[in-house]
């Protein structure tokens, strides 16, 4: 054990705050769930990848720095720490991406992924159906062949679609094979969404904007070389896309030891009001802890992961951790806030609530997106604890 | 960056527990809970003869010189067993007292007591004011004493004890009369408040660690008493309620762990920010250890009210180290000392520094 960074690791990090410094717009983009702020963010990406900062796991012919996880996370504290924008193209070059590298054809990726890299296309996700949330194998949006073969034709109903409004393209499984039950006969297929036939329906969330989508599918015809991977083996697809190093990469602990600080602050400057309850005081306490736990627990996977060693059971605990410190974080904020918790930032008596609002509402998802808290807590259970199904 | 033990140290781990899941099970322990003293001097002998009691011990003075990383895997699995022995004590708390310890006397009581302890013939107790009685002081060769700002060595002859029953068996708890005297006075002033800070921090490192061991060892025991405990004509381990107590435990555990590996490593270190990693390793760890507690005698259901089932062994320890070395309030004290202070630099890319 050596808990002190490399030279080339403290160097890499100069460098990443050196370019963040002098790249990161000095005010806040508007919400990516708005159009004006999509594509502001599009263009962030663009500059992310001019700077080779876009994917720095991508190797370096595709635009990345061939960086290993230990790197990628000293690059998430600098991108938190230097209030970046969020990642609207997250799906494609986190998710999608890697995906594509392993289970892609050679056309495929010469085909994508420079436009995933660049922010061209941004890529939403369609897994989730009417009937098929937490048991997403009961999927039955079908993907039949053509009888030329040339096409699938695509019927059904997809939901829940993250930036699926402003999207380019969407990734998600289908049935490919009519008669199949369950995790068979399930494809992975990439749909460009301006394909005629689709129709996004946008769905407001709770801060009102329409941060996701319902999909439809009526006779949608998508070219059969939109399948990644084999027919019927999407499930297998889809599992490495929801693995635990794509997790891990979507949420390192970079911006909970951002908010962690930022409760810290808010409560310094209130602390006489918030001492009222000495609970409040507890949990700010609470929320260092939590997040330097997650920090260290990541930290020690990517360095077991580094050095060649595979993930374990455990990694199913990482999502309710963060999940669930992400909620408590923004709850202790609110309780801090008082009255003015509820207020919109733009309330004549707001004051400094900043953006708490916010992300006390995106917390709220947390526990519920990815696999619920209680799924999860099932996995634990059964995969890691070994208790009978 | 390397956040990761040696192969070395994960095989002797292996080798320890293998050895006390042999050597120290749920009928060894009770059989103790009978006897005078509830300690066996044929175990400690076979501890020493694994090394262990030497492990902390400079090479120097006959030991094996690792540091508080090398053993904080051993105090875990010490924890799993719920060893009836002041292991841990020793090797974290009383050795690294002797060690650090400075001034004229300081170099014959190393050369006195460093070897004994080392090869399993001497027991070394420390009783700091915090943990207000004194845990194995009966079978104690030297007992360093706080007093104050001073520490005294006291053998034997010089103090007298008090049994001070635990709700758990294990226990062995003395309050301990004594006479501070010139002769005993072994530290004084800052010398002593640094041995009486370092003691109290080793404390909650051990504790710490062994919390770990005990909640797992808790979880296992439930996920295998609910995989056979039938109702409505299933085990009751596959009910979501049932299965959620579980995991409820399982993932607090998992980030309980790397705190107190990060604590082992910068005390060993010798680095700034270890009293208050201590800290966060403590609270972690034995929050966890209630939560265990908790929720698996649930999963019990009446049984694990009962006497006769094990759990109670880890269980009651589990609940005693969330009060030893220090109280929640102290240890979440000494955190928002650090997280409040101006100086604090905290937030991303500063928790290796």
């Amino acid at each position: 054990m050596d808990l002190n960074y490399t030279t080339e690791q403290t160097a890499f990090r100069a460098e990443a705050r050196e370019w963040l410094a002098a790249n990161v717009p000095p005010s806040p983009l508007p919400s990516f769930d708005t159009e004006a702020g999509f594509q502001a963010h599009r263009e962030w990406e663009a500059k992310l990848y001019e700077g080779r900062w876009g994917m720095i796991t991508w190797p370096e012919a595709m635009g990345g720095r061939g960086a290993d996880l230990i790197q990628w996370l000293i690059f998430e504290e600098e991108y938190y720490a230097a209030g970046a924008p969020l990642r609207v193209n997250q799906n494609g070059i986190f998710l999608l991406g890697p995906t594509m590298m392993e289970y892609g054809t050679e056309e495929q990726k010469q085909r994508f992924l420079n436009g995933m890299a660049t922010g061209k296309d941004i890529w939403c996700q369609a897994w989730s159906e009417p009937n098929a949330g937490s048991d997403m194998a009961a999927i039955r949006a079908k993907a039949e062949l053509s009888e030329d073969g040339k096409h699938y034709i695509v019927n059904g109903q997809k939901t829940w679609s993250t930036r699926a409004v402003w999207a380019d393209w969407a990734f998600g499984m289908f049935r490919t094979d009519p008669d199949s039950q369950r995790h068979k006969g399930l494809s992975f297929i990439l749909v460009p969404l301006d394909l005629e036939g689709i129709t996004v329906r946008p769905i407001p969330q709770l801060d009102g904007l329409p941060g996701f989508a319902e999909i439809f599918f009526d006779n949608v015809k998508v070219p059969v070389d939109c399948l990644l991977g084999e027919s019927g083996q999407g499930w297998s697809v889809a599992m490495a896309t929801a693995g635990f190093e794509r997790g891990l990469m979507l949420r390192s602990p970079a911006r909970f030891q951002q908010t962690a600080k930022r409760l810290v602050e808010l409560y310094k400057e209130n602390q006489a009001s918030a001492d009222l309850d000495p609970a409040v005081k507890k949990a700010v306490v609470k929320a260092y802890m939590d997040a330097e736990a997650y920090t260290l627990s990541t930290y020690q996977t990517a360095c077991r992961l580094v050095q060649g060693g595979k993930i374990g059971a455990e990694s199913s605990t990482n999502k309710i951790f963060w999940s669930e410190l992400d909620r408590d974080m923004h709850a202790t904020a609110m309780s801090i806030l008082g009255a003015r918790a509820e207020l919109l930032p733009h309330a004549p008596q707001a004051g400094g609530v900043a953006n708490w609002l916010d992300g006390w509402l995106f917390s709220q998802s947390g526990p519920i997106y990815a696999g619920t808290n209680e799924i999860q807590r099932n996995i634990i259970a059964e995969r890691m604890l070994g208790m009978p199904r | 960056m390397d956040f990761t033990f040696t192969e070395d140290q994960l095989l002797f781990q292996e080798s320890v527990r293998e050895f006390l899941l042999n050597e120290v099970t749920a009928e060894s322990i009770r059989k103790l809970w009978d006897t005078e003293s509830g300690r066996s001097d044929q175990l400690w002998t076979q501890l020493a003869e694994l090394g262990l009691t030497a492990m902390t011990v400079p090479e120097e003075f006959g030991g094996l010189g690792m540091n508080e990383l090398d053993f904080v895997l051993i105090a875990q699995e010490c924890g799993y067993v719920a060893l009836p022995a002041p292991l841990v004590h020793q090797a974290l708390v009383a050795v690294p007292t002797l060690i650090n310890m400075s001034g004229d006397n300081a170099d014959a009581l190393k050369a006195q007591w460093l070897p004994a302890i080392a090869e399993g013939s001497a027991k070394v107790m420390v009783g700091l004011e915090v943990n207000m009685l004194v845990e194995d002081a009966h079978i104690a060769d030297l007992l360093i004493m706080q007093h104050g700002q001073q520490l005294h060595a006291l053998t034997p002859a010089q103090f007298t004890l008090q049994f001070n029953e635990s709700v758990d068996p294990s226990r062995k708890l003395y309050s301990v009369e004594w006479t501070a005297s010139a002769e005993t006075l072994i530290a004084d002033g800052d010398a002593a408040q640094q041995l009486i800070d370092g003691a109290m921090d080793r404390g909650a490192l051990g504790v710490a660690a062994e919390s770990l061991g005990l909640s797992q060892r808790m979880v296992d025991m439930a996920v295998t008493y609910t995989a056979d405990r039938q109702q409505f004509g299933k085990p009751i381990g596959s009910f979501q309620a049932v299965k959620h107590l579980m995991a409820n435990i399982a993932f607090k555990l998992e980030y309980a762990k790397t705190p107190v590996y990060r604590a082992a490593y910068t005390i060993a270190h010798k680095q700034q920010s270890s009293s208050v990693n201590v800290s966060h390793a403590k609270l972690a760890a034995t929050e966890v250890g209630q939560i265990a507690a908790r929720n698996t005698m649930q999963a019990h259901g009446a049984m694990g009210y009962t006497w006769e089932v094990d759990l109670q062994i880890f269980m009651k320890k589990a609940w005693a180290y969330n009060n030893a070395w220090g109280l929640v309030a102290f240890h979440e004290q000494r955190i928002a000392d650090f997280v409040l202070s101006d100086s604090a630099v905290i937030g991303a890319g500063n928790t290796f520094v």
